[in-house]
């Protein structure tokens, strides 16, 4: 098992209500689950806890988080800079708006590279252009040399797939990589994290509201709504037999090519 | 069909916004279209492609480079000043953003009733039992005139935003990713209300949106938008298998569908669209196009009538 | 009631420097009423006499009570600075707001005019001003506005330019606002929090300007009691007589203090967002 949540509930501040509540999940290696839900239900707060990057006062009052076998719970700060990005790494609706305006995208990889290992700059150079290579972005050197803004939106997302995927983790969370592209960027950005699976045996969580994407990508796909898990299975069950009243109602809601016409 | 009159014809509209060092940002290229009472023309296209600009435009908040705006014939784009302002009461407008579409610090009685009292339409002593009406129409409870829009959810704050743009009762409502910025489930409500209230006042209705499926749903004729150009013009029922040109077909490829073949890989054009600032000669669409020939490279194709309601701009028809 | 005192509570600092900024205006509107002499009375048998029980302050050199005329002066550096304030705070703002409003060729005429003001240091061209108009203390007024309205025109027209293309704003335009309704309703609202802090802030560094103006000879004229006039007067006196600064100093330096610290107070107590 790589990654087995166990039963976890979430709470912010003095909240009287947890966040989440009763979260399970459990990931084979190169496995890809989805995690649909609307606005505050509390999709995005799962990662964030995987990833024990909780903002403001969040905490995981129940359950425990096991990562290999490990719980990350008790973790100390240094244990989680080293898990994070070699292991387990995020990456975020706009990479664009993650990285520093006003420093160059190569600088940042550099120094992102050389706080995971201990290489000469030119190595983390090198290393960073044979990563954006892989992620086929056209004239990596190119790349490196600019700034965030000078990138469009599809290419800062693949920098940021890039930088996550640098050490080969077994895990990457994914939190709306998608919404903020167009549909041609979007599908080409779902294709690539499909090939991180085969390429690198990578297991994926993508948190998304888009449920075409959700289905499409992943092998399990879990609904949620006001932080609990309403309905889980693989696509077929969720899009075609839902137990649960609300899901069927989300997937009525979505609007397809060939489905109902109001004119 | 051809004996139908539209309210609304762009007529040959470019747009060009001066850009830094000497060059010109080409937003929108002899574009042409037609908006009819009671029908609802879908705008499709990925961003940068122009289509907000032409939006704005047709609500008079920017002014063509060239061509004409005509409304029932009168070209609004040459209005200025009071009539201008007389005019507005025509064209309304819904917008993609609710907690940004309205002034934070007024409550929904204001912000409803603020296009009459604008125009003169109602008395101010007429604005509480105005707004209530108001609110009815797009389902909500009229108690809710007295609150302020913060304390509404975005589907709620979004029935406000039609509330407000029928309250002149206009011909044409524009709507700019009316619905984008909402949960789908809210998103089918604010949809079938639109469209009931569509129906209900004869409205022509332009639907901006990125999202094909939806716009295949609710518009009565689809446009779509590549870098500043209207490529095709199809009726909506064609788009899934009737889509001619390259581009649509290419966004139709990229769709996650519910009802698509999952075993198949997604398609998708790896390139992407060059800058509004550097628009090629020829057919824009040339660089990311498979089917690309000498001539596109040279001539931008005009749009083609194919049969009834469905034209398409490209040298392939 | 409770109200107030729930404000008082949770606004401490702001409350001790209003009731003290209300203190000074009032010492200014009560002053025949707190002391016994007339400021324009000379005595010259008692000129530069130490403070005593008689004459709080002492005297300056032609016997006038210094208590008294302090007390008078602040008549006059209240006044004169809270005009200067509202001159700057109405003018600049609203040139501003038509600036950032209507763009083009009426911005670019607004903010090149501002532009060629600061590009002077602001007391060099107020003491010219104030040269050319003659030495008055209306003179003085008309010159330290004309230095300091383009703070107010900056921020304002990029306060204006922040929501000018916001969703809200053309949904006004679209439903048939007119121009001065929007401005009214969507642009003023908007500034004036941040307006009004920076003009109460602003009400020291003006009655500094102004004191130093008078210091220098072009403003208030003698013999009106006037704090920078009164410092420029016991100069001379400095070593024998060193209360003829001391005290109009020490009342520059409070008055000033407390508007500042106001100023501070109020920028706390509006950027609670409470509806």
């Amino acid at each position: 098992m790589l990654l087995d949540i166990e039963n976890i509930s979430v709470k912010y501040g003095n909240a009287p209500k947890p966040t989440i509540e009763n979260f399970s999940l459990k990931m084979k290696e190169g496995e890809i689950v989805s995690i649909v839900g609307e606005s505050g239900s509390g999709k995005t707060t799962v990662i964030r806890a995987v990833l024990g990057l909780l903002p403001g006062g969040g905490r995981v009052t129940e359950g425990d988080i096991l990562f290999e076998g490990k719980s990350l719970l008790g973790y100390s700060k240094k244990q989680w800079l080293d898990l994070r990005g070699s292991h387990i790494s995020m990456i975020f609706q706009d990479s664009g708006a993650m990285i520093n305006p006003i420093r160059k995208i190569g600088s940042l990889y550099v120094d992102y590279i050389r706080n995971h290992k201990k290489v000469s700059k030119k190595e983390a150079w090198d290393m960073g252009c044979a990563m954006l290579e892989r992620m086929r972005l056209p004239s990596a050197d190119n790349v490196m040399k600019s700034y965030p803004f000078q990138l469009s939106g599809g290419m800062r997302q693949r920098v940021g797939i890039a930088m996550a995927m640098t050490f080969e983790p077994k895990l990457l969370l994914a939190d709306e990589p998608t919404s903020a592209l167009d549909v041609t960027t979007q599908a080409q950005i779902v294709r690539q994290m499909m090939e991180l699976r085969d390429e690198f045996g990578t297991a994926i969580i993508i948190v998304t509201h888009n449920i075409g994407v959700a289905a499409y990508m992943g092998d399990e796909i879990v609904v949620m709504q006001n932080g609990k898990v309403v309905d889980r299975g693989d696509r077929d069950h969720i899009l075609h037999h839902a137990d649960d009243e609300y899901t069927r109602e989300l997937m009525r809601s979505v609007p397809t090519l060939e489905g109902l016409r109001y004119v | 069909m051809s004996d139908r009159v539209p309210v609304l014809q762009v007529k040959n509209v470019t747009r060009r916004f001066p850009a830094s060092d000497g060059r010109t940002l080409l937003a929108n290229n002899k574009i042409n279209l037609e908006f009819f009472p009671g029908e609802t023309l879908g705008i499709v296209g990925e961003s940068g492609c122009g289509k907000s600009t032409l939006m704005r435009m047709i609500l008079s908040l920017d002014h063509p480079s060239e061509g004409e705006i005509l409304f029932k014939g009168k070209n609004i784009a040459e209005l200025k000043g009071e009539k201008l302002r007389q005019h507005r009461r025509h064209i309304q407008m819904v917008f993609q953003d609710p907690t940004l579409a309205f002034n934070p610090k007024m409550r929904i009685r204001d912000i409803v009733c603020e296009p009459l009292l604008n125009l003169n339409v109602i008395k101010p002593s007429e604005k509480e039992a105005k707004a209530r009406e108001l609110l009815e129409m797009v389902n909500l409870p009229g108690d809710f005139a007295s609150r302020y829009p913060h304390n509404m959810s975005g589907g709620q704050r979004q029935r406000v935003g039609i509330a407000r743009a029928i309250a002149l009762e206009p011909e044409v409502i524009m709507c700019d990713e009316a619905t984008s910025a909402l949960d789908v489930s809210v998103q089918k409500n604010v949809v079938e209300l639109l469209v009931g209230l569509q129906k209900k006042k004869n409205i022509a209705m332009g639907f901006i949106c990125h999202d094909m499926a939806l716009v295949s749903q609710l518009s009565h004729r689809t446009a779509v938008m590549y870098l500043g150009n209207i490529v095709e013009v199809l009726p909506s029922e064609k788009i899934h298998d009737g889509a001619l040109h390259p581009y649509t077909k290419a966004l139709l490829g990229a769709i996650f569908d519910l009802n698509m073949d999952f075993s198949k890989k997604i398609e998708s054009i790896e390139s992407e669209a060059p800058s509004p600032l550097d628009v090629p000669v020829g057919c824009p669409f040339q660089n990311r196009c498979d089917r690309c020939r000498d001539i596109c490279k040279q001539e931008n194709p005009a749009l083609k009538r194919m049969e009834e309601g469905h034209s398409v701009a490209c040298h392939l028809y | 009631m409770g109200k107030i005192k729930e404000f008082i509570r949770k606004n401490k600092q702001f409350t001790l420097f209003a009731i003290l900024a209300l203190g000074l205006i009032a010492v200014a509107i009560l002053a025949p009423v707190l002391t016994k002499y007339d400021p324009y009375q000379a005595n010259l048998g008692g000129a530069l006499q130490a403070p005593s029980a008689e004459h709080w302050f002492g005297t300056d050199k032609l016997g006038r009570d210094l208590f008294t005329r302090i007390i008078y002066g602040s008549r006059v550096s209240l006044a004169a600075s809270l005009t200067v304030v509202a001159i700057i705070f109405v003018g600049g703002s609203l040139l501003g707001v038509i600036a950032g409003y209507f763009g083009k060729a009426v911005d670019t005429v607004i903010m090149r005019l501002s532009d060629m003001m600061i590009s002077f240091p602001g007391m060099v061209l107020a003491i010219a001003v104030a040269g050319i108009l003659g030495a008055s203390i209306r003179n003085a007024i008309i010159a330290i506005a004309i230095v300091s309205w383009t703070k107010y025109a900056r921020m304002s027209r990029s306060l204006v330019l922040k929501i000018r293309h916001v969703d809200y704003v053309s949904a006004a335009v679209v439903t048939g606002s007119k121009v001065s309704y929007i401005l009214r309703k969507y642009m003023i609202p908007n500034i004036l929090p941040t307006m009004v802090i920076t003009a109460a802030t602003d009400i020291g560094g003006m009655m500094l300007e102004l004191a130093g103006l008078s210091f220098l000879g072009f403003g208030a004229q003698a013999p009106t009691p006037e704090w920078g006039l009164m410092l420029n007067e016991g100069r001379v006196f400095m070593q024998n007589a060193p209360w003829m600064m001391i005290f109009p100093g020490l009342a520059i330096f409070v008055t000033v203090v407390i508007f500042n610290l106001l100023g501070d107070s109020l920028r706390d107590v509006m950027d609670v967002r409470d509806e």
